[in-house]
């Protein structure tokens, strides 16, 4: 297995060579891939507004965004800056110090857990040990947040959204735990590195998605529960409680609430494709493209290509389930409270706990094909 | 079995006047045990216009653009029914072209009615789409609607013994195009709606209302329809000429938010029945009945005279009400509308009582409500099928 390019390690070696002491350049190196992500996350969520636009509007026989930039792709900045200048309102008998700090917290748990997102073999922030569990524990940070918002806005509506919302993650964070704790057991590994690695060998016939199909569909209806999208959109039901924990938000607190639903979806959809798709790997090895073509597979350039085309396979993978998660909200009906929390608790746990407990079984029966 | 209960303190929300879901400016005060109702309770009036009270000075030519403003989505029925009440009372004879006119324009808007009905009934439990498809279909029967009458909503095209103007040439050709096109736009819909297993577990035994109780509620049109009551006043009143065509009563005896919304889809596909078998018969003659006295009586006819040729040609707008008092009703799309009207041989009407359909199907949402949880209120109410301008009014 090559290690691909370590940019990390290039910028060190050329900082030191420049003189700069070791320690110094690892600290100087710290900042620039965060700034990285966090760029490149900005950048998707405004795709992903555009392209919730624009897709929604093709199911709709409408046209959408289109004289704000080219095809109206500004449309999501020309929202992103309305948010902005709008007025910060808190309401009167609202508390403001958990008012401004739900938002916050709904916010930062899903950009941290973009540590753990990884676009190539050392394309990633940093390689936790834990991994994906790091991710699943921030997610249930969330709810903290958006019941502090929901109670802290000071009406009724909120109240009721907000505790949708912490009942929803909760009920949905067991079926997807397990879901990915089978994927876990199949590659010996929490490290998100160490999964799409157990899923490189046969290029497209050993991503998990053949060996983990239950565990696949779990892990996309909880991830739409836990993203709180159509049919699972309870907490902010528009018809029912106007808009959930966000009523009484408006401005730049609202856009808190919008980035961190769109950097959600975006982050449920890469961890999808990470999982299940085999992440940045190529429906081909491309270790072996490169003995076809007979490339040094050591080469600078080939290692640029390949990483390029690591980046853009992710991407497509992602970008994939975010159409699908779209398509969906506008394509169906919200489900009822009473029918969620039935789906969740009666349907998903005990086939995501069978799922689980057959793979356990089959890694035993199997271990070849189930990363014995 | 031995629940554990929890003892929380009942929660008033207040839904409305101004809510993403309440069809205008319908209130509710509901009482909330959690997430399920408790109790609710309509408050109404955020729309009244007096539009009794303004009846009573007006004569009716004069009266007749009010009327479109009580149910502003099927507007052509609460014209039909303003024109009905005096023609009744006077024995004011309509002749057959306008009568299948009439028709016409009823039914199409009955169409136009369910289209506007279906997709915010979607929208209520969640689905945004077919709000947005049916204004599709919507807009050819406003089309339509203008280029016969000059205006998309607000018509102002029903005249006592006939309508106000013919109808332009090639609007029948029109008219027949529109059904064909609209029939497999309805499929399109079913595909798209009826077998979503989601929408089928928001509606399926969601607002149960028995035969009896639909009875004794007072209920009329497609909510009594769904409770396996089979009235229908264009079949049970024979009114216009409804019995020149053959069409079915769509009826279904579930009871519940699902039967209404078959019931309403089959009455489309009957409504297009309907039109279709009208545009296809639609006889020649005289569209208004003053027309129909200037033909009858010849060249020499005191009707060719000026003042009626070109001052009073149209029904005269000194037109009195004949001493009497009557009850008037017609099916529109969202049940019994009618008129209770008193004539004292003038010009204005003495009482114009106005039963609106939407009013009296709206006063069994507390009992359908109460034990449901608090999405299904929406999913209720949106099967009602009200609109607050009739309600109100």
């Amino acid at each position: 297995m090559n290690q691909g390019i370590d940019l990390q390690a290039s910028f060190v070696e050329a900082l030191t060579q420049l003189g700069v002491p070791q320690a110094a350049a690892r600290a100087a190196w710290m900042p620039l891939p965060m700034l990285v992500v966090i760029i490149g996350v900005t950048m998707g969520l405004l795709v992903s507004v555009w392209l919730e636009r624009k897709i929604s509007a093709a199911a709709q026989q409408r046209i959408g965004p289109e004289y704000i930039g080219p095809l109206g792709m500004l449309a999501p900045v020309a929202d992103g800056l309305k948010l902005v200048f709008k007025e910060d309102i808190v309401p009167a008998k609202a508390d403001p110090l958990l008012f401004t700090a739900g938002p916050v917290i709904v916010l930062l748990p899903v950009f941290l857990s973009y540590l753990v997102v990884p676009f190539g073999q050392n394309l990633v922030i940093t390689d936790l040990g834990t991994g994906v569990f790091f991710w699943i524990a921030m997610g249930s940070v969330q709810p903290i947040g958006l019941l502090m918002s929901g109670y802290s806005s000071n009406n009724k509506y909120s109240l009721l959204g907000g505790l949708r919302a912490a009942a929803q993650s909760i009920s949905y964070e067991i079926p997807l735990a397990l879901s990915v704790l089978a994927v876990v057991m199949m590659s010996n590994s929490l490290s998100t590195i160490g999964i799409v690695d157990q899923q490189t060998g046969y290029g497209i016939l050993s991503w998990n998605l053949w060996r983990q199909p239950v565990g696949f569909v779990i892990f996309l209806i909880s991830a739409l529960a836990e993203c709180e999208r159509l049919p699972f959109d309870l907490p902010e039901a528009e018809e029912e409680l106007v808009a959930g924990y966000q009523t009484e938000y408006a401005g730049m607190r609202f856009g808190l609430f919008y980035i961190a639903s769109y950097v959600n979806l975006i982050l449920a959809s890469l961890l999808a494709s990470v999982l299940f798709l085999g992440g940045w790997s190529f429906p081909i090895p491309m270790e072996q493209i490169g003995t076809w073509l007979g490339v040094d597979a050591g080469g600078a350039l080939w290692q640029f290509a390949a990483a390029g085309i690591g980046i853009g396979m992710i991407l497509l993978k992602t970008y994939f389930f975010i159409f699908l998660a779209i398509l969906m909200r506008w394509t169906v009906p919200r489900v009822r409270i009473d029918q969620l929390l039935d789906l969740g608790w009666k349907f998903l746990l005990p086939v995501a706990l069978v799922n689980l407990l057959l793979t356990a079984a089959l890694k035993l029966a199997f271990p070849v094909a189930f990363g014995g | 079995m031995v629940m554990i209960e929890t003892k929380a303190e009942r929660m008033v929300i207040n839904l409305g006047p101004h809510h993403p879901s309440m069809h205008g400016v319908l209130r509710l005060l509901v009482t909330l045990d959690g997430e399920n109702v408790v109790d609710c309770e309509p408050v109404l009036g955020y729309l009244h216009r007096s539009m009794e009270k303004i009846a009573e000075n007006r004569t009716v030519i004069q009266y007749l653009p009010y009327v479109t403003r009580w149910d502003y989505i099927a507007t052509m029925f609460t014209e039909a029914i303003t024109v009905n009440a005096p023609e009744k009372l006077a024995n004011v004879p309509v002749p057959k072209r306008a009568s299948y006119i009439r028709v016409i324009m009823l039914e199409l808007s009955r169409i136009a009615n369910h289209l506007l009905w279906v997709g915010p009934f979607l929208a209520d439990v969640g689905a945004q789409t077919p709000f947005f498809y049916i204004f599709r279909e919507r807009e050819l029967i406003y089309d339509l609607f203008e280029a016969a009458t000059g205006m998309r909503m607000m018509h102002n095209y029903f005249r006592v013994g006939g309508v106000a103007a013919d109808l332009p040439y090639g609007w029948v050709d029109k008219a027949q195009d529109f059904c064909e096109y609209f029939l497999p736009k309805v499929d399109e819909y079913e595909r798209l709606i009826t077998d979503n297993p989601i929408f089928r577990r928001r509606v399926e035994g969601i607002g149960t209302i028995s035969r009896e109780d639909a009875i004794n509620w007072g209920l009329s049109g497609p909510m009594l329809r769904a409770s396996g009551v089979k009235w229908d006043l264009r079949k049970v009143d024979h009114y216009e000429c409804y019995d020149d065509f053959d069409w079915q009563v769509a009826w279904d005896s579930g009871g519940d938010c699902m039967a209404r919304y078959t019931v309403r889809m089959r009455e489309m596909r009957e409504s297009v029945k309907i039109v279709q078998q009208a545009l296809a018969a639609l006889p020649g003659g005289p569209y208004e009945n003053l027309e129909a006295k200037r033909i009858a009586s010849g060249p020499k006819s005191e009707w060719s005279a000026p003042d009626y040729q070109f001052i009073s040609k149209k029904p005269s707008p000194t037109f009195k009400i004949p001493n009497g008092e009557h009850y008037v009703r017609m099916e529109s799309s969202k049940g019994e509308l009618g008129i209770y009207l008193i004539g004292e041989d003038s010009v204005f009407p003495w009482r114009w009582k106005i039963r609106p359909p939407g009013f009296v199907n709206l006063q069994v949402l507390p009992q359908l409500v109460r034990g449901m949880k608090i999405a299904d209120i929406m999913a209720i109410l949106g099967s009602i099928d009200i609109i607050m301008g009739e309600v109100d009014r």
